[in-house]
């Protein structure tokens, strides 16, 4: 299904209000939207809502044989489904740019990185070794699904645990969760992305565009940096032209963000290992808040109709009188491309004598507005329909 | 490749030139008469050949029509012959495709597209032989044939692939460089606005280096800019010799 256009008025408005640098949602230029970060019950599953924007990511692990041309590394595999749940114009199975655009960038910035250490993940060198998956499932697009599936891709991957091996020579036993606890991977830095999105050829900077702001952008570029300041990588994509000053400074402004959003993980991964720790329930389905009103019914009420002509009477005598609209098609002058000489909708300053003009003119022959009353039933809604007969 | 000096302590690389060398640019304009406009460029080892046609009628799907302005479709392609190992996918793989799309923002953003409403130019890259830097000598010769016909643009596109060794920048990275665990970064410059069309950078790179790293990318495809004006310049005399004017 294709996503409805934007309109040309939503689109002005939103690059004028950036232009006064006010954003849609009162955010400031360089602000991130509330950051939440929940997991399953499992380990390696976790959740991340960046604003409205929500995505899963779950990691699991395999034993298989190596790549040819490195048989002592394990193998990473990321994956971003975009599904029809998250927005109406992705379509499921179908390789759209953005998804190839999303996995390219998080195989980028996650593998390129190396920062998980793939020769501990070697079983047997040359013949097995652990395969490492990430997939990650957009559940709902409100924009900068790139950097919601970085956090969420990294965060799983430290929250995950593979089960525990031992080799007796050519032997492999592989414990269950039972026998032996699962150990976690080794992380080496934690790399998360940070979008900019530009406007207006470059002049206008915003962080984490929102769906809206994303569709009326010029380009985005992405850089993804660990907390030590370390960039893992850069991509601009869109048609836009950069300044190397523009790249520096939003490399800076990226530095800031991400020790900012690391720290924000470290905390969600401790707070999970204390909960789970003392034993208490976690899980998505703890992670939904209770409590909250989703759906009101009530009871259909009375409503007294008998004197209803009169009340809608009254209303209308002291009421305003309605707008002017044109009765009958003017004749186009000749040599004139519009339709008459005035302008028929509003009224300007130099109209309003014209119109009081007409006013008086026409209520004299005006007719009495009639009242229709609809048939109503009891406790439905009230329709005045008024005629006016010219 | 653990052993391998990138950079030896004379300051010479692996294929012995010096840090801030191009390696030899060769390139040649109009190789095909089908096409409007062709290229065939070799840096160093890497060989790349550049095919565009257009701008002519949308052809496909009509609906990608734009009103004001024309449609550039690019398609990136390795020959299989081009690895040391035999490509088994040669297009339609992930990587083609993120390399295609980066080359149709690259001159999306160079072509005067508002000149050509309603219509589509199609920029074809193959490359014949892998050797380090696709990206930047397929947008080179891309841009050699978009000049060869005749499309205009706001200036040469020039793309160069620069790493960082020993806190030193080395200009066009070759496939053992590449390979080496070098942070690398590939742009896209405009040479006389000095105005970037893409930046790619993959492997850590520490946030101080990335200025020197930009610099020396940028003064690598001003270089790169001066080689293919003369190219182009060199076709243009022996095509009114030619001719005959």
């Amino acid at each position: 299904m294709k996503d409805t256009p934007l309109s040309n008025c939503e689109r002005d408005f939103l690059l004028k209000a950036i232009e006064e640098k006010k954003r849609l949602d009162g955010r400031q230029t360089y602000d991130y939207r509330k950051i939440k970060i929940s997991f399953g019950t499992d380990y390696g599953c976790c959740f991340v809502d960046l604003g409205q924007t929500r995505v899963m990511a779950q990691v699991s692990c395999e034993l298989v044989a190596p790549k040819e041309n490195r048989p002592n590394e394990g193998i990473m595999f990321f994956n971003i489904e975009l599904s029809p749940m998250a927005s109406p114009g992705f379509e499921q199975g179908r390789q759209s740019e953005l998804s190839v655009k999303l996995n390219r960038q998080l195989e980028r910035c996650l593998r390129n990185s190396k920062c998980i250490d793939t020769e501990s993940l070697c079983v047997v060198s040359g013949e097995k070794v652990w395969q490492i998956r990430v997939d990650v499932h957009t559940l709902n697009n409100d924009g900068n699904l790139m950097d919601a599936a970085s956090i969420a891709a990294i965060t799983a991957l430290c929250h995950f645990r593979r089960p525990d091996v031992s080799t007796q020579g050519q032997e492999v036993t592989v414990y269950s969760p039972e026998e032996r606890d699962p150990i976690p991977l080794s992380i080496y830095h934690m790399p998360i992305s940070v979008s900019f999105a530009f406007f207006q050829q470059g002049t206008y900077l915003l962080v984490d565009p929102c769906e809206r702001e994303e569709r009326v952008m010029d380009g985005l570029l992405v850089i993804a940096m660990n907390k030590h300041r370390e960039i893992c990588s850069i991509q601009s994509s869109g048609g836009i032209m950069l300044l190397k000053e523009q790249v520096m400074r939003c490399s800076k402004i990226a530095g800031v963000k991400v020790s900012e959003i690391t720290e924000l993980i470290s905390e969600a991964l401790l707070n999970d290992r204390k909960a789970r720790k003392a034993g208490g329930k976690c899980g998505f389905a703890e992670s939904m808040p209770q409590d909250r009103i989703t759906a009101l019914k009530k009871d259909e009420t009375p409503v007294e109709m008998t004197d209803v002509t009169e009340t809608a009477n009254g209303i209308i005598q002291k009421g305003e009188a309605a707008p002017q609209t044109v009765p009958s098609p003017v004749v186009p002058v000749p040599g004139v491309g519009q339709v008459g000489l005035q302008n028929s909708w509003g009224l300007e300053e130099d109209d309003e004598d014209d119109y009081e003009e007409e006013k008086n003119d026409n209520s004299g022959d005006e007719q009495v507005e009639e009242v229709t009353k609809m048939d109503v039933g009891k406790g439905g809604l009230l329709f005045i329909y008024l005629d006016s007969l010219m | 490749m653990a052993g391998l000096e990138l950079l030896s302590d004379q300051g010479y690389r692996l294929d012995g030139r010096k840090a801030t060398e191009l390696r030899k640019l060769q390139a040649r304009m109009g190789v095909f008469t089908q096409a409007d406009g062709s290229a065939y460029l070799e840096q160093g080892n890497t060989k790349a050949l550049a095919v565009v046609y257009g701008p002519h009628e949308m052809r496909g799907s009509r609906s990608r029509t734009l009103h004001d302005r024309a449609v550039i479709n690019c398609q990136y392609s390795m020959a299989t012959f081009s690895t040391a190992e035999r490509k088994r996918r040669p297009h339609g793989d992930r990587k083609s495709t993120e390399m295609s799309l980066h080359l149709k923002q690259t001159f999306e953003a160079a072509v005067m597209t508002q000149l050509y409403p309603r219509s589509q130019i199609d920029i074809y890259v193959k490359i014949l032989q892998s050797d380090g830097g696709n990206y930047s000598v397929c947008v080179n010769a891309a841009t050699l044939a978009v000049i060869d016909a005749g499309i205009p643009m706001r200036d040469y596109v020039c793309a160069c692939t620069v790493g960082f060794v020993d806190e030193t920048p080395l200009a066009d990275l070759c496939y053992a460089e590449e390979n080496g665990g070098v942070s690398s970064l590939a742009l896209a410059l405009l040479p006389r606005g000095g105005q970037i069309a893409l930046l790619q950078m993959d492997a850590r790179l520490h946030q101080d280096h990335l200025e020197t790293l930009i610099e020396a990318a940028m003064t690598a495809c001003k270089g790169v800019s001066k080689v293919l004006d003369e190219v182009v310049r060199q076709h243009l005399q022996e095509a009114s010799v030619l001719t005959g004017e």
